[in-house]
């Protein structure tokens, strides 16, 4: 086969892509775009397959095989409220990759270089125009794999870029490797989700950065693979500590910035490889993940820069003091106001994914909703630990989507709302980001659910939430704390709902 | 202390000021009861259930006022009653200070206390004690009553065997507690009921009743009702000409209208002029709830039924709690059961006369031989003032265009410096780079762009969907691993192998994934 195909083909996989995620912009079409995404990614590999210079193809569908086989298992036996772990352990798997095919470049260049020197050759010199780089005999050249080709044709400067670009996609790779490989662990609960740095904070980051500089001019400079090793090692460092450093409330963002990371490793590989389709793959990603996490960031008032280096920071003055007390409520006089009231709003969090309580939700919200009461979804921009997860949480549960409102419909309705229930969600709700100018999340968007006549929290026990900020919700007079596993409450108050 | 009641003298007054019930709470407050023989018989009491209640009875007027030390009452006292107030002794019943004010001097004079229902503030607290509102109740469902015992028809649209009957047409105006409580009786009746009121704040308590609130075309920014504790307001010839405007094209329509509109102290306005009654149908009644203070309607005569013409019937009873007075009585009784509470915080029978406190002294006209109105204002106002709605501001057509033509030089300032800045950058890459890089280069540039542009048009709750998507689609890096897996060496297949099996696994969980979640979003 011939490179025009294979160009061909790609350049019709990257329509395929970027339709894929143009389509996501509705509900109805996105099932149409998962499906352009599902055939631009096949017609790509098959492409490749059967592109030039593909050797071991068998081996190859074997292993892809292989792949597959774990993905789907993965994909089916998930629960939905673990994707976002999901999400972020297959990041780490995109950002490993990375590191290996960069590792690959360099193992190459430097096979090249003995081959060249075998022959008596030097890599990279050019012929007297300053140009055209002097190739290796022909035989030899036809031997090599068409990644060799490719190199065997490069001038110095040509494999000084390359050189560069593959330490960009290893070094990116290995941040996103062991990031994501935290992040999954903070949001599995593997980790201990609260914001811990080593000592020397950002100071340590900012000089195993300075190191990894140190050792890019020195890996241009001819000193050997060890710097790249070296180089990575650093860069895995950081990722680890990078993500160590963020708190868990603000893991969306991480894992969206995780999500961009990959795809910058992806377009940074490309330039290595020369190929196109990974440049163009690679850059959709990456400025997807960009621009989602600075959606996120806007939505929850925070510098994305601040995000990005490490958690919150500490609180400028005393924090108020909160006053009062928390009054708790048992599920009758929860059940006896919801056949009261005419409106209703749910603010589910992060809460009710852990517990697996969207089906209680959503049979509650079936039982109220037949009983001919407004029931609605208030759902906060970073609600969860994913960006859209209780949208998706919701969904599964088969509530009707519909009913489920963003922040910027619905905060106006609480007044006018009999009850607000909220769910395992915390920061969303907490009225300091209003009220107190010193509170960490000052100045957040949040949803005010207090204004509602009647407010019923249901939470594990009394303690703060993932931020750690106490909340003042709790402790005003038309709150009642609902006390207890999400879904175990949900079972206690349905029967009670006539 | 002594409470006493008197029998009203007021001719066709059935309401008495302390029922049986009301007596033995009063007792609990440590007073002692005493009451006017017969004084509770047109409502329903005899002298027996009072003795019962351990109520002192006596036999005349004279002995009562003599006896008591404080005197609660419905009407306000005639002139006989107050020749008999005495120094020191409080007076409670209906009193109002501007219609009786001599009374009112002399009661000072006197050095009586006197404390007025009609002055108790409407503030959440004093509700219990608000006899206004207890009273206009009452009046508000008899005057529906009244109406529908002098109409010839069903109030609910039937279809029977012996024909069809259009449902009767009800029009309230004015949305007070009357007329609330007019329109819930209209409703519950079967009427189609319809009420007007001057303040638009009031529409959402009508339509909750079952009514339909009529609106009028109007541009001038509607009074807010708080601001007068409530209360309707005087409003603008030009409101009331649209009001106007607008009951005449009611008029002919409707069956049955009960005007209920007061302004407190002040003459009722003329709402249902005599062209509106010549355009209604024979048969039709209209009900003027404020016969008392003139009527809404100009052609009512106070305490009497008349027919005009063209056979409409106007009722102008001023006596509608009277009607019903047992329950008046009940209502009455309590609210004043409550003031006294308020009057006795220590539950001894010692009255404590506390003019620091919004509510007593709101409604005390007359205190230490001091005419005590009008009142301050209450510390607490009565509702609290509706926020100004911050009305966009309307900017003129240059104003409009000066402002989009401004932002329109920003936006594309910021875009072009920022245009050129990434020119000058990718130029100077330019320079340095190579041009087999430089093609890769434009590629990628271009590739950014196009992804920013599709990513913001993305819904929100598509954000996790998208996340996964982009995830599956970045292990095209797959594509390096299998351009690599073919090499002579060894550890680069073996490295590519990995990286092949590892992004294929993200390729199919990716994928499945994303499809997992958009098949759950559903529309119901």
């Amino acid at each position: 086969m011939e490179y025009g195909f294979t160009i061909a083909a790609y350049a019709v996989a990257a329509v395929l892509f970027i339709l894929s995620l143009g389509g996501l912009s509705g509900q109805e079409s996105a099932k149409r775009a998962v499906w352009y995404g599902i055939v631009g990614m096949a017609i790509a590999v098959l492409a490749t397959l059967i592109g030039p210079g593909q050797g071991l193809g068998i081996a190859s569908i074997i292993l892809i095989g292989l792949g597959a086989a774990v993905g789907y298992q993965l994909a089916t036996k998930v629960q939905m409220t673990q994707m976002p772990e999901l999400v972020a352990i297959m990041h780490s798997l995109v950002g490993l990759a990375a590191v290996f095919v960069g590792f690959n470049a360099d193992i190459m260049i430097n096979n090249l270089d003995s081959l060249f020197v075998a022959n008596n050759l030097v890599l990279g010199a050019t012929e007297a125009d300053g140009f055209t780089a002097i190739g290796l005999p022909k035989e030899i050249y036809e031997g090599l794999s068409s990644f060799g080709q490719l190199i065997a044709k490069k001038s110095q400067v040509e494999i000084n870029i390359l050189k560069v670009e593959l330490v960009l996609g290893i070094w990116i790779g290995a941040v996103t490797f062991t990031g994501s490989v935290i992040a999954y662990g903070k949001l599995a609960g593997k980790v201990d989700s609260a914001a811990t740095k080593l000592p020397g904070g950002h100071l340590l980051n900012a000089g195993a950065a300075g190191l990894s500089l140190i050792f890019t001019i020195m890996y241009l400079g001819g000193s050997g693979s060890w710097t790249l090793v070296l180089l990575t090692l650093l860069a895995l460092f950081i990722g680890y500590h990078l993500i160590m450093g963020i708190g868990g409330a603000d893991m969306p963002v991480v894992v969206s910035m995780l999500n961009s990371y990959s795809g910058w490793a992806a377009a940074a590989i490309g330039f290595s490889l020369g190929n196109d389709l990974l440049i163009v793959v690679g850059a959709l990603v990456g400025s997807s993940g960009a621009i989602l996490s600075y959606i996120m960031c806007k939505a929850m008032n925070r510098s994305f820069v601040s995000v990005i280096l490490g958690g919150f920071g500490g609180p400028a003055g005393e924090q108020m003091a909160v006053e009062g007390e928390q009054i708790a409520i048992e599920a009758d006089g929860v059940a006896a106001t919801l056949n009261e009231a005419d409106s209703v709003i749910i603010i589910p969090g992060y809460g009710m994914a852990v517990a697996q309580a969207q089906q209680g939700v959503a049979e509650l919200v079936r039982k109220l909703r037949a009983q001919g009461k407004t029931v609605r979804f208030a759902i906060h921009p970073v609600a969860g630990r994913l960006p859209g997860h209780m949208n998706v949480l919701l969904a599964e549960a088969k509530v009707p989507y519909d009913i489920v409102m963003e922040m910027d419909e619905i905060n106006e309705d609480f007044p006018e709302t009999d009850v607000a229930i909220v769910i395992g969600s915390n920061d969303i709700v907490n009225p300091a980001a209003q009220d107190d100018p010193n509170s960490p999340i000052a100045g957040m968007p949040v949803l005010e659910c207090w204004k509602a006549k009647q407010v019923f929290v249901s939470k594990r026990g009394q303690g703060t939430g993932y931020s750690g900020i106490e909340n003042p919700l709790f402790f005003k007079e038309n709150t009642r704390m609902f006390y207890g596993d999400a879904k175990a409450s949900l079972d206690k108050l349905l029967p009670m709902i006539d | 202390m002594k409470i006493g009641t008197p029998k009203e003298i007021f001719e066709g007054e059935a309401r008495v000021a302390m029922t049986p019930a009301s007596a033995k709470d009063l007792q609990k407050l440590g007073h002692e009861c005493v009451i006017e023989a017969g004084a509770g018989a047109a409502a329903g009491f005899s002298d027996a259930d009072y003795k019962e209640a351990g109520v002192t009875v006596v036999k005349t007027a004279a002995a009562l006022w003599k006896a008591a030390d404080v005197v609660a009452k419905v009407r306000v006292p005639d002139a006989a009653e107050m020749k008999r107030l005495r120094e020191g002794q409080t007076l409670i019943s209906f009193f109002s200070p501007v219609a009786d004010e001599a009374k009112m001097q002399a009661a000072a004079k006197k050095g009586a206390t006197v404390i007025a229902m009609e002055m108790i503030p409407r503030i959440s607290r004093a509700q219990k004690m608000d006899a206004l509102s207890s009273m206009a109740n009452i009046a508000g469902y008899r005057a529906v009553i009244e109406a529908g015992n002098n109409f010839g028809r069903f109030f609910t649209g039937q279809i029977t065997a012996a024909g069809k009957v259009p449902p009767a047409k009800v029009l309230v105006v004015g949305a007070g507690v009357a007329g609330l409580a007019a329109i819930g009786t209209s409703t519950s009746l079967g009427a189609i009921t319809y009420a007007f009121d001057v303040r638009p704040e009031v529409a959402e308590q009508v339509e909750s009743m079952g009514a339909e609130f009529v609106y009028l075309d109007f541009e001038e920014e509607q009074q807010d009702g708080s601001a007068s504790g409530g209360y309707a307001s005087v409003s603008s010839p030009e409101f009331r000409e649209a009001q106007l405007a607008k009951f005449r094209e009611l008029a002919p329509d409707v069956d049955i209208v009960i005007t209920t509109a007061l302004i407190p102290n002040r003459e009722a306005p003329e709402l249902w002029t005599e062209d509106m009654v010549k355009s209604m149908k024979p048969g039709s009644v209209i009900v003027d709830l404020a016969a008392e203070k003139g009527g809404n309607c100009k052609l009512t005569v106070a305490d009497e039924k008349i027919v005009t013409d063209n056979g409409v019937t106007i009722i102008g009873y001023t006596d509608f709690p009277s009607r019903m007075g047992t329950q008046a009585s009940n209502l009455y009784a309590t609210n004043i059961r409550h003031l006294m509470t308020d009057l006795t915080p220590e539950k001894d029978g010692v009255i404590n006369h506390d003019m620091e406190d919004d509510v007593i002294r709101g409604a005390t006209i007359a205190h230490a031989k001091e005419v005590t109105f009008p009142p301050p204002p209450p510390k607490v106002a009565a509702i609290a003032a509706a926020p100004k709605k911050e009305a966009p501001k309307e900017l003129t057509a240059e104003e409009k265009r000066a402002q989009e033509l401004a932002e329109f030089k920003t936006q594309t300032r910021n875009q072009v410096g920022l245009l050129a800045i990434g020119a000058a950058l990718v130029l100077a890459v330019g320079l340095v780079a190579p041009a087999s890089f430089m093609q890769h280069f434009i590629v990628f540039l271009l590739s950014v762009f196009i992804g920013f542009q599709v990513i913001w048009g993305v819904a929100h709750s598509l954000h996790t969907p998208l996340m996964a998507v982009t995830n599956a689609i970045s292990s095209i890096i797959i594509l390096g691993a299998l351009i690599q897996i073919g090499s002579s060496s060894l550890l680069i297949t073996l490295l590519a192998a990995l990286a092949i099996f590892m992004a294929s696994v993200n390729i199919f969980g990716g994928f499945l994934v994303t499809r997992r979640m958009l098949a759950m979003f559903q529309k119901s």
